[in-house]
């Protein structure tokens, strides 16, 4: 049936490519940007090539307390990854079976995904505003606010990670041979062991998946944390103050530094899944395969 | 709480009576529903605390009264009249809330078009002309890269080239097309349906490439013995089995562009009034029951929306 590619192989080729140079090629145009020379604007031409604003920026001398924010993202997102690998993966578990309340977070899941972010905010921000009046009025008249980084925020955080956590389960155990178990329970594992040795190390790629999800989610987050994060910043915040009044490169080698962190942590976590996989299938064993 | 618990017997269910009789027939195993609630509370409990508590004291907030500087939870429908004042006097001229709802529609219309026709095709090409695995893999992976990195960057990054001495006007000035930089480039409704787009037709892709690759190819190969020309395949076999991808993608796109109030910021200068954004400057301006009252609103008619889509598919079915 094939003699070569079809013609419409070669216009949806060119057709991707551009896609994907849209989606890459104003990155790029700002991180090129962030090298400007200590003269440079806005924009293209650069004038001269060098590292005076991403330096500027670690001075501390920039507009914003880069440090700060830094550190309270940084830590804000391994907790948020930490929370949506451990609570995905023991609801996924369940999802396996059929529970009561089953439909019910389901459904809480995909709500909590696609009701739009400010809505979810303001409720979370009027949760805390209200149980402070409460502290206030019966308990403690000095009473600050409950709001904080990892109160309200952590929050805020994983009411859009935890969705994509479950969705991925799903997808994990949509593909998975329940055979394995049952192999590992007749050779006398207990649950736990089997959990251990034979279910987590199968899915060990996707979970990482999942902390990829959690942590990037969390350090990009924006629209969640803007009424829900209380007095403090986090590095997104900071970068969407500066929209409205930097007329310097400072804002590019902001941008620059955070994606810096984002291609870190991608990089990380596909080698890892990479190597994981490559160990499975070199070392992995045949069950599931033969005597079908 | 210790995890051999949670996962206690996860292998063996149906092997022990249900959750009534459970202690009393083997009192050192947990029944499995018990097991179910260890493993699916925790989630259950963060969605209860910080999204399904939150949504009823916004609906209750709504119908608070307010002043300058506080709430006052008192019965009110202020947060709500304060939001359509003007509507019925100014017939048949719209009101600003009117107003407001049309330019959000509007917006969520054109980035619902382009979005649904850049994601078809890209979806298309990986499920149908990609035949590698790795490829596809490979592929898919650099359409996801750009959704782990920020938003508020990938939004800076069109200034460099938008921006009245951009490297579009730029280009454009040397090459004689124009005389002057071209204004509505950047801060305008051009600049913030660019920006949605560029962010969100990951959205659109990630559910209809799915539904493509689960497309039998044989179908696809008896319609052309039969016959069928590539559109006729297209418009009969392919759309229609895509069509759950589809609807998914497109209830992801509308409603996210129905909340948003950060991109139209940003790439509408602060000048653009959007759904999202009223809710944003009332809470800005301490009014928060007509913050409120605005989600309440926000959220009927995204209901609305995502209801009347369901209609088509079964969303539970196809994840």
């Amino acid at each position: 049936m094939k003699e070569g590619r079809p013609r419409s192989f070669y216009v949806l080729a060119i057709f991707f490519a551009a896609y994907v140079l849209f989606l890459y090629g104003p990155m790029i145009a700002i991180y090129v940007l962030s090298f400007q020379g200590p003269q440079g604007g806005l924009t293209f031409p650069m004038n001269g090539v060098s590292t005076f604003w991403i330096a500027k920026l670690f001075q501390g001398t920039g507009i914003v307390d880069l440090g700060a924010a830094f550190r309270r993202s940084l830590l804000l997102g391994v907790i948020v990854m930490i929370a949506t690998v451990v609570l995905s993966v023991a609801a996924g578990m369940a999802f396996r079976r059929k529970f009561k309340a089953q439909s019910i977070l389901f459904y809480s899941a995909i709500a909590s995904l696609i009701v739009p972010s400010i809505i979810t905010s303001l409720g979370i921000s009027l949760e805390f505003r209200i149980i402070d009046d409460l502290i206030k009025a019966h308990w403690n008249e000095n009473f600050e606010t409950s709001m904080g980084l990892l109160t309200s925020g952590l929050g805020a955080h994983l009411t859009w990670t935890l969705p994509f956590g479950l969705l991925i389960m799903f997808a994990i155990f949509n593909r998975f041979d329940p055979r394995l178990e049952e192999a590992a329970r007749d050779l006398g594992a207990t649950p736990w062991q089997t959990f251990r040795h034979v279910v987590l190390p199968i899915i060990l790629p996707s979970v990482i998946g999942i902390g990829l999800f959690g942590f990037t989610l969390s350090w990009d987050e924006l629209a969640r944390s803007s009424q829900a994060i209380g007095a403090v910043n986090t590095l997104p915040l900071d970068l969407q103050g500066l929209t409205t009044t930097v007329t310097n490169p400072d804002i590019y080698a902001l941008g620059t530094v955070i994606s810096a962190v984002s291609f870190a942590v991608i990089t990380l976590a596909l080698g890892t899944i990479h190597m994981l996989n490559k160990r499975q299938a070199a070392k992995g064993s045949d069950a599931g395969k033969g005597l079908v | 709480m210790d995890m051999s618990e949670e996962v206690l017997q996860e292998a063996t269910p149906g092997l022990l009576p249900g959750s009534g009789t459970a202690r009393a027939a083997k009192p050192t195993r947990l029944s499995p529903s018990f097991i179910s609630w260890l493993q699916a509370g925790p989630m259950m409990l963060v969605f209860l605390a910080f999204f399904l508590i939150p949504l009823v004291f916004v609906v209750i907030v709504s119908f608070w009264d307010y002043n300058e500087y506080q709430l006052l939870p008192a019965f009110s429908g202020r947060g709500y009249t304060d939001t359509f004042e003007g509507c019925i006097a100014q017939l048949p001229d719209l009101c600003t809330i009117g107003k407001t709802y049309v330019m959000t529609l509007k917006l969520c219309f054109m980035v619902w078009a382009i979005t649904l026709f850049l994601g078809f095709w890209v979806a298309y090409f990986l499920a149908f002309h990609v035949k590698s695995k790795t490829w596809q893999m490979g592929l898919s992976l650099l359409c996801t890269i750009p959704f782990w990195t920020s938003n508020v960057i990938r939004m800076i990054a069109w200034i460099p080239l938008l921006g009245r001495n951009g490297l579009v006007n730029s280009g454009l000035m040397k090459t004689g097309l124009i005389n002057h930089p071209l204004e509505w480039l950047l801060f305008s409704e051009f600049s913030v349906v660019l920006a949605l787009v560029h962010l969100f037709t990951f959205f659109m892709v990630v559910p209809i490439f799915n539904s493509m690759v689960r497309i039998d190819k044989s179908l696809i190969e008896a319609a052309y013995d039969a016959g069928a020309t590539g559109f006729q395949t297209l418009v009969n076999v392919i759309i229609p089995l895509a069509k759950p991808g589809i609807v998914i993608g497109s209830i992801f796109v509308i409603t996210i562009v129905m909340g948003d109030f950060i991109t139209i910021g940003v790439m509408g200068g602060q000048q653009i009034a959007a759904a999202g954004k009223i809710i944003e400057t009332r809470v800005n301006a301490l009014q928060f029951p007509a913050a409120a009252a605005n989600a309440v609103i926000l959220l009927a008619i995204t209901f609305l929306i995502i209801t009347m889509m369901s209609r088509i598919v079964d969303i539970k079915k196809e994840l």
